[in-house]
């Protein structure tokens, strides 16, 4: 795998998104940055509403727009500022060089449609190709993604397709076109176990085979652990947390992360006579409209601060590559 | 377990779905979705039933609730026959088992305020005295996490976490001895889920709940649970107490399922440690010959394709239908 830190094929920079909504102005992402090496795997992870999906659809240039709005950032894919570009550049990009395998398999496939016709559509409107060479690159693909006998499936309809499959033909569809980057948004969400593991196992072979730059939106810690590279912590849209897989997983710096991470009962091989209560993170992601001028997290953190009531926390470094949005990782520097 | 003790048994239990006929001269096909499952409950502890999707442990619990119908079995409550009861002492017997349903946005009604929904519990199965029933409701309230003034929301002014407190709420409405829980998390965030569940598990010291608890989520069964029993294609093929079951899984299904879970640890070796399992799991319509896990089972033998496993003790409490464990309880996959 080719890991190149010092051009990166990806990067975002300070990338703002509002919303206008009835009870104002939602800042749904708030200053993100982040940058990704081709071959490389960053994880996303954080609750419901707090900008994962958002970042994902501002970097293929889907943010619905009204009501949304990028309000400012750049999004580079190889040096060109995908924010700036004509719509007609965009659809060149959007599932050519960049492309997305959406949560749920079962309501993103066109029902009307065969699946092979739907594959070969990226692949038409991208390459060019004959219709006859269009359809032999969708069966290709569904051979790819292990679908058993593709020559047959090409011709299928969805919902003749199980929940596994239909995740499958997601990504060969994602993936028809080699992008240099593919966003999945909870890939597995909808599926068993078994199934994710085998949609797990297919995203790491093709990325091996093709290095393809993978940003995995999840909320499952177990996810990262065994897909990712790096890892973004976001909440109240901000990556309060960054740093490599292995730092986020065993040296948690946040209390966010912290309670993300201890909050799930993990499956271990040998449990314990007692059951353990839960930490709890308590109350709910507040509203976008209401944030105050301090730390987002301070009503549901632990331990608060009275400054972090005030002031909204600054990035620190807390390791190599490792950086933590926290008065608590500010303190810490300064002893 | 002595017998007293026992708040719950289920035998035998099946639960069969007729399918409508392909054609005149078609044979008239059946979905089994539960296909002969036993177990008992004892009081004030929870059992819990996993699998994936289509594995019928839904079904089972619904039979349970009596909201599937019944194609075989017995089912008792206490002593009492709930899988036959009829009328009034069905009326009687539901309100000693309750449910808890997996999504909190669609399992309450829009039109009506959270306290109503609550009460309307106790107003149907006639739960104390009608004049005390709004202070009941209120103790309930503060019981599951929420305030009294809340009584007076819409579900949809509620977050999910704190709809799913007023299922939880509805739940207890009636004092029930028996709540089936299905799926109660798996809708929810991350972060909500572990206050749930640390609900769930304070309740049951209080009220001296039992549950059945059914999941997809390892993680969350191991937490919760006291038995553990696996299914797969409308059967147990696997049931122990929880430590027995994770230390040592002996069904080569359960031992895949187990290691299919992605794990936060990173001690774990990320690419050695998968069982990989090919394919879906096979059609309740049309089942499989001899062992129903036979198609995906990396062990399986002949055998495995031509007879039926027989569900069967190969450890102390520990049941198992898989005919490759051997005569001291040793699993195909640790003779590898």
């Amino acid at each position: 795998m080719h890991k190149d830190r010092n051009s990166p094929l990806l990067e975002v920079n300070d990338l703002q998104v509002e919303f206008k909504t009835r009870r104002g102005i939602a800042r749904v992402l708030d200053g993100i940055d982040f940058s990704l090496g081709a071959g490389e795997t960053l994880g996303i992870v954080g609750e419901s509403g707090c900008g994962k999906s958002i970042t994902a659809l501002s970097i293929m240039g889907l943010v619905p727009q009204p009501p949304g709005r990028v309000a400012g950032g750049t999004i580079k894919l190889k040096g060109e500022d995908l924010l700036s570009v004509d719509e007609r550049r965009m659809r060149a990009v959007r599932g050519n060089e960049v492309s997305m395998i959406f949560q749920e398999p079962m309501t993103s496939l066109n029902p009307v449609y065969t699946v092979g016709n739907q594959i070969a559509e990226t692949v038409l409107e991208h390459e060019g190709l004959s219709r006859r060479d269009a359809m032999d690159r969708a069966t290709e693909m569904l051979r790819a993604v292990k679908i058993p006998a593709p020559e047959q499936r090409v011709r299928e309809y969805p919902h003749q397709l199980s929940g596994g499959m239909r995740q499958r033909v997601m990504i060969a569809m994602a993936l028809a076109c080699r992008p240099q980057v593919l966003i999945a948004d909870e890939p597995t969400t909808a599926l068993d176990v078994t199934v994710q593991a085998q949609v797990f196992d297919l995203l790491k072979e093709l990325q091996e085979d093709t290095g393809t730059t993978i940003i995995l939106i999840t909320h499952d810690m177990g996810a990262i652990a065994e897909m990712a590279d790096r890892v973004a912590v976001m909440y109240a849209g901000r990556i309060i947390e960054a740093g490599s897989a292995a730092d986020i997983l065993q040296d948690p710096r946040h209390p966010y992360t912290q309670g993300l991470i201890s909050c799930v009962p993990h499956l271990v091989s040998d449990p314990p006579v007692q059951r353990p209560t839960l930490l709890e993170i308590p109350g709910v992601v507040p509203p976008l409209t209401e944030l105050g001028k301090g730390c987002a997290f301070e009503p549901r953190c632990g331990s608060r601060m009275p400054r972090c009531v005030r002031e909204k926390p600054a990035s620190y470094e807390t390791g190599p590559e490792h950086k933590t949005a926290c008065w608590l990782a500010d303190a810490e520097a300064s002893t | 377990m002595s017998q007293q003790d026992t708040l719950l048994k289920v035998e035998g239990l099946k639960v069969h779905y007729p399918l409508p006929k392909s054609g005149w001269f078609q044979p008239a096909s059946v979905v089994h979705a539960v296909d002969g499952v036993d177990f008992s409950i004892p009081r004030g502890s929870t059992f819990g039933v996993v699998g994936e999707s289509g594995s019928g442990k839904t079904t089972a619990a619904l039979a349970v609730m009596r909201l599937a119908p019944i194609s075989a079995g017995t089912i008792s409550l206490d002593g009492e026959d709930l899988g036959r009861a009829e009328g009034k002492d069905l009326r009687a017997l539901r309100s000693k088992v309750q449910i808890i349903f997996q999504d909190p946005y669609s399992s309450l009604n829009p039109r009506m305020r959270a306290g109503a929904i609550v009460r309307e519990a106790m107003d149907l199965m006639n739960v104390g005295d009608p004049s005390e029933r709004d202070d009941a409701v209120v103790e309930l309230f503060e019981k599951v996490g929420l305030r009294a003034e809340q009584t007076a929301l819409f579900p949809h002014q509620f977050s999910g976490g704190q709809r799913q407190r007023i299922g939880v709420a509805r739940a207890l409405a009636s004092r029930p001895d028996l709540v089936v829980c299905d799926e109660p998390v798996s809708a929810l965030d991350v972060a909500i889920q572990a206050q749930i569940l640390n609900l769930l598990g304070r309740l049951q010291e209080e009220f001296g709940l039992t549950y059945l608890f059914i999941s997809h989520d390892l993680g969350v069964v191991q937490h919760i649970c006291d038995e553990i029993a696996v299914m797969y294609l409308g059967q147990f093929v696997e049931q122990a107490d929880r430590r027995s079951l994770f230390q040592r899984p002996r069904h080569p299904y359960t031992w895949a399922l187990i290691s299919a879970v992605p794990s936060a640890d990173l001690k774990h070796d990320r690419q050695n440690r998968r069982v990989k399992l090919e394919g879906d799991p096979p059609s309740p319509i049309d089942l499989p010959s001899g062992c129903r896990f036979s198609g995906r089972c990396p062990f399986a033998q002949e055998q495995c394709h031509q007879h039926v496993p027989e569900f069967r003790e190969v450890g102390e409490g520990h049941m198992a239908a898989c005919h490759l464990i051997d005569e001291n309880g040793v699993p195909p996959h640790e003779r590898l």
